[in-house]
C-alpha cells in the first residue's frame, strides 16, 4: 500500500511535471491525498486527466461568478479548483454557483472540500443527477459514492450551507430533558457549600 | 527584566545554524527521557557464528511494543559504500509497531536489506540500514577474541561501531504515515522513532561484535567493556539529502529554533541565579572540553571552527573564573552579552546550548512544543491585500531584499532530484544540465522575484487575484504568510549563491537530533557520531542527565 506521504510527494511531482507550478502543484498533491485518504479515486483521476490534458485543451478559469458558462473546452479542474479555493470567501456572499460542463469534477470535489473547511461552512455539490455533501473537510457524504465518478460534470451547482442545525427544536428538548436525569436537586446545603463560595459577593 | 527573543534575521542566518549544538531540546536527549521507564528487552538475536541473522529488540510500556528487527548481511568490502547509491549494507534495521509474528519477519527479511527499493507497511515506523567502521570493528573483535579490551586511542578517532547512511519514516517506501501514529503521547517530539531505532542499532553493535569475537575463541574471548561501550556512539553519514527538509518544513523549523530561543531568553530572565545552577553550567562546559579536543575532522573548514570554539571556551573559562562576579544579577544574560561580543558564532551557540543544561523547568515543557500540524497553516489567506504581503515581505525579508539575482555569483547553484535514487542535489547551473528542472528551494531569490511584481501591483490587490497572474510564484506566497506568524521558519540566507555551504543546513538539523563530532568530508557531505556517552539500555531507568559531558575517550 502507497503511504499518503507517497501520494502527496509523487503528486506534486507529477503536476510541475505536467507544466503546473510549484504552489499549484502543492495544492494538486495536497488535494489528490485529500481524496485518497477519503478512499476516493484521486490517483485514478488525476492520471487520466494529465493523460487527456496532453492532447486535449482545457479552459483555465480564474475569477469565478454565479454562472460559469465554457465558452469551448470543458474547464480545467485544477485551475478551477485553485481559483474557488482562493476565491471561497467572496463566493460565500453567493447563494448558489453554476459551472457548466467541468473535465474530471472528482479533482475540483477536493478542492471544494477544502474551501468548506476554509469559511466553516457545508458545501453542497449537484454534479448532474448526483448529490455530494462536503462536510468542513472532514468528510464527504454522497448519494453516488461507490459509483464510477464521470468524467465531465455538464451541469454543476453549489450551494453553501448556512451552519445551522439539522434538527428540530422538539427533538434537541427532548434529548436535552432526558439528560437532565443526570442532574442532582440542589438543597439548601448543597446549595451553600457545594460551589465553595458563598450565595452572595456584597464585600 | 524582559529580554527580546533573538533577531530571526541573525540567528536564521547559514553560517549561524551551521554554528549550533546539541542541547537538552535535542531528540536524542528528550526521546531517553521519555523512554527512560519503559521495559527493555531483546526479544531475538539469532545470529551465526559470523554474525549474521536477525535480532529484535523492543520497548515496552503497558499495552504499547515498538521492536526494532535487524537484519546483519554478508556483503563484499567493495560493496560497502555509504552513498544513498549503495545498494548493500552490513545491517539493514526496521522498526516495527507491536511485536512481529514469524510472517512479519520473514516479509521484513525480504523487504528491509532492499531499502528504498524494498516495501515496507503501515506496521512499520522507521527503516535504515548501516555499514561497520570496518578498522574499528575488525579490531574489537580481534582483540575480544584474544581475551583483551581494544585500543581507546583508535576508538576515541572514530566513536563509533558502525554508522547509519540513512533513517527512514513518514510514509516513505510504504512506511506508516505520521498521522496514523502522531496522537500517542511518547512520540509527541519529532524524530522520535528515528531516535528510538538509533539508540537500539547502537546496542545491537556491541551485541554482534561481543558474539563474533566469542566464536572466533569461545575459549579466550572476552565482552567488550560496559564502560567502553557507553563510550561509544552510532555513526551516520549524512548527504544533502537532508538539506531541503528544513525549507520543506517550515513550521517545523520555525518550532524547532523558537523553543532553542525561548529557553534562551527566559534563562537570560533570571534575575537571581541558584549557586548548585550556575555550578553545574560551569562543570558542563569544563567537562566538554573532551567532547572539542576528541572532535577529529580532516575537513580545513570544520578544523579552523574546531580551533576557534576552543580557543574561545578557553577564553571564556578564563573569564569566568578571574573577571566574572557569578552573583551578580542576571547572570547569563551578562554571560550572553560577553560572549556575543567576544567570542565567535560557533562559541556562542556552543554555550548558549550548555546553559540549559540547569534548567529541565524551562526545556521540558518546551519539547512538547517542538512538533507541528503543518496542514493547519497550508491555506494561503487570499483575501489579504498586495501591500500586506508587501509589508510583510519587507519586514521578514530584509536582508533577501539586498541580494543581488543579476548577479551570476547570486544564482549559481541550483538544487534538483537525481532520477537514480530520488535524492536531493546541488549543482552549477552554469556548468551542468537539469536547471530547468530546479527544484523551489531557491526561496530568497523567489522572495525577491515575488516582491518586485508586488511593487508593480495595486496595493488593494486580493492576494487572490494577484495570483491569477502569478501562478509561478504562489510557493513562496504562500510561505511569506507562514513566514509572517512563524518568525523562525525561513532561513535568511541565499541557498543557491556560489558561496553557500549546504552543510551547514545539515549540521542545523543534525544538532537538534543530539549529533556530535561534525566531520564534514566535502560542502556536501558529513559524518557525525549520536548517542555517545549515553545510557546503555539497561542503565536507562537511572542514569546522570548530563552525560553527554562526561565522555572518556
Amino acid at each position: 500500500m502507497r503511504s499518503l506521504s507517497e501520494i502527496e510527494t509523487t503528486a506534486k511531482r507529477a503536476s510541475r511535471a505536467i507544466g503546473f507550478s510549484w504552489g499549484v502543484s502543492e495544492e494538486i498533491a495536497k488535494s489528490i491525498r485529500l481524496l485518497e485518504l477519503f478512499g476516493l479515486p484521486g490517483i485514478k483521476n488525476i492520471n487520466q486527466y494529465f493523460e487527456d490534458k496532453k492532447v486535449k485543451k482545457f479552459e483555465n478559469l480564474n475569477l469565478i461568478t454565479e454562472k460559469n458558462l465554457l465558452s469551448s473546452d470543458a474547464f480545467c479542474p485544477v485551475t478551477l479548483g485553485v481559483s474557488f479555493l482562493d476565491q471561497v470567501r467572496s463566493l460565500e456572499k453567493l447563494k448558489k454557483i453554476q459551472f457548466a460542463n467541468v473535465a474530471y469534477p472528482i479533482i475540483f470535489l477536493s478542492f471544494l472540500s477544502r474551501a468548506s473547511e476554509v469559511i466553516g461552512k457545508k458545501i453542497f455539490i449537484t454534479i448532474d443527477d448526483n448529490k455530494i455533501l462536503l462536510n468542513f473537510n472532514v468528510s464527504i457524504s454522497s448519494n453516488f459514492i461507490n459509483e464510477k465518478f464521470p468524467k465531465f460534470g455538464k451541469n454543476i451547482e453549489i450551494e453553501f450551507i448556512e451552519n445551522q442545525d439539522n434538527f428540530t427544536d422538539y427533538e434537541w428538548k427532548n434529548l436535552y430533558n432526558l439528560s437532565e436525569n443526570t442532574f442532582v436537586e440542589e438543597s439548601d446545603s448543597l446549595k451553600q457549600g457545594a460551589a465553595g463560595a458563598g450565595l452572595t459577593d456584597n464585600d | 527584566m524582559k529580554i527580546e527573543l533573538r533577531d530571526p534575521n541573525v540567528i536564521m542566518k547559514l553560517s549561524r545554524l551551521g554554528s549550533f549544538h546539541q542541547s537538552k531540546l535535542s531528540f536524542l536527549r528528550s526521546f531517553l527521557k521519555e523512554f527512560k521507564d519503559w521495559d527493555y528487552k531483546r526479544d531475538l538475536f539469532n545470529l551465526n557464528q559470523s554474525g549474521f541473522g536477525e535480532a529484535v529488540y523492543s520497548f515496552k510500556k503497558e499495552n504499547r511494543v515498538y521492536s526494532l528487527v535487524c537484519f546483519a548481511n554478508e556483503i563484499k568490502d567493495e560493496e560497502r559504500s555509504d552513498r544513498v547509491i549503495a545498494t548493500k549494507w552490513d545491517a539493514a534495521f526496521t522498526l516495527h509497531d507491536g511485536v512481529p509474528s514469524k510472517n512479519d519477519i520473514q516479509r521484513l527479511k525480504n523487504e528491509v536489506p532492499k531499502q528504498e527499493v524494498g516495501r515496507l507497511s503501515f506496521k512499520e515506523l522507521t527503516l535504515s540500514r548501516a555499514n561497520k567502521s570496518i578498522r574499528v570493528f575488525n579490531h574489537v573483535v580481534e582483540n575480544l577474541s584474544e581475551g583483551k579490551q581494544p585500543d581507546l586511542d583508535l576508538l576515541s578517532k572514530v566513536g563509533y561501531l558502525y554508522r547509519t547512511t540513512a533513517v527512514y519514516g513518514s510514509g516513505k517506501f510504504g512506511l506508516a504515515d505520521r498521522f496514523r501514529i502522531k496522537n500517542r503521547k511518547e512520540i509527541n517530539g519529532p524524530f522520535r522513532l528515528e531516535m528510538m531505532l538509533v539508540y537500539l542499532v547502537r546496542q545491537f553493535t556491541f551485541d554482534q561484535v561481543n558474539h563474533i569475537a566469542y566464536y572466533k575463541n569461545p575459549k579466550n574471548a572476552v565482552k567488550l567493556d560496559e564502560k567502553i561501550c557507553k563510550n561509544l556512539g552510532i555513526g551516520n553519514s549524512t548527504g544533502l539529502g537532508m538539506a531541503p527538509f528544513i525549507v520543506n518544513h517550515p513550521t517545523l523549523l520555525n518550532n524547532w529554533i523558537l523553543s532553542r530561543e525561548i529557553a534562551l531568553k527566559k534563562i537570560r530572565e533570571i534575575k537571581n541565579v541558584k549557586d548548585t545552577d550556575y555550578k553545574l553550567f560551569i562543570e558542563c562546559i569544563k567537562r566538554s572540553i573532551t567532547n572539542i579536543t576528541s572532535w577529529n575532522s580532516d575537513s580545513e573548514y570544520q578544523k579552523i571552527k574546531i580551533k576557534s570554539l576552543l580557543s574561545d571556551v578557553q577564553k571564556f573559562l578564563y573569564y569566568i573564573e578571574n573577571e566574572f562576579y557569578s552573583k551578580t544579577e542576571y547572570a547569563f544574560n551578562k554571560i550572553y552579552l560577553w560572549l556575543e561580543d567576544q567570542t565567535c558564532e560557533e562559541c556562542i551557540e556552543y554555550i548558549v546550548s550548555i546553559m540549559m543544561e540547569p534548567y529541565s523547568t524551562i526545556t521540558d515543557p518546551l519539547v512538547r512544543n517542538m512538533s507541528s500540524d503543518e496542514d493547519k497553516y497550508f491555506n494561503i489567506p487570499t483575501n489579504r491585500t498586495v501591500k500586506e504581503l508587501r509589508t510583510i515581505i519587507e519586514n521578514k525579508y530584509p536582508n533577501i531584499l539586498d541580494i543581488n539575482f543579476e548577479d551570476k555569483e547570486n544564482y549559481q547553484n541550483f538544487w534538483f532530484i537525481s532520477k537514480n535514487k530520488e535524492e536531493p542535489r546541488m549543482a552549477d547551473r552554469f556548468k551542468e544540465h537539469g536547471s530547468e528542472l530546479e527544484q523551489p528551494l531557491a526561496i530568497a531569490r523567489d522572495i525577491k522575484k515575488l516582491y518586485e511584481k508586488l511593487l508593480i501591483s495595486k496595493n488593494s490587490l486580493s492576494i487572490a487575484k494577484f495570483l491569477f497572474d502569478n501562478s509561478e510564484l504562489r510557493h513562496v506566497v504562500r510561505r511569506a504568510f507562514v513566514v509572517e506568524k512563524f518568525p523562525y521558519s525561513e532561513i535568511q540566507d541565499n541557498t543557491i549563491g556560489k558561496k553557500i555551504v549546504p552543510i551547514d543546513m545539515l549540521r542545523l538539523k543534525l544538532s537538534f537530533f543530539g549529533a556530535l563530532k561534525f566531520d564534514p568530508r566535502s560542502d556536501k557531505w558529513l559524518r557525525i557520531c549520536m548517542f555517545q556517552g549515553a545510557p546503555l539500555p539497561n542503565e536507562l531507568k537511572n542514569y546522570d542527565e548530563q552525560w553527554v559531558y562526561k565522555t572518556n575517550i
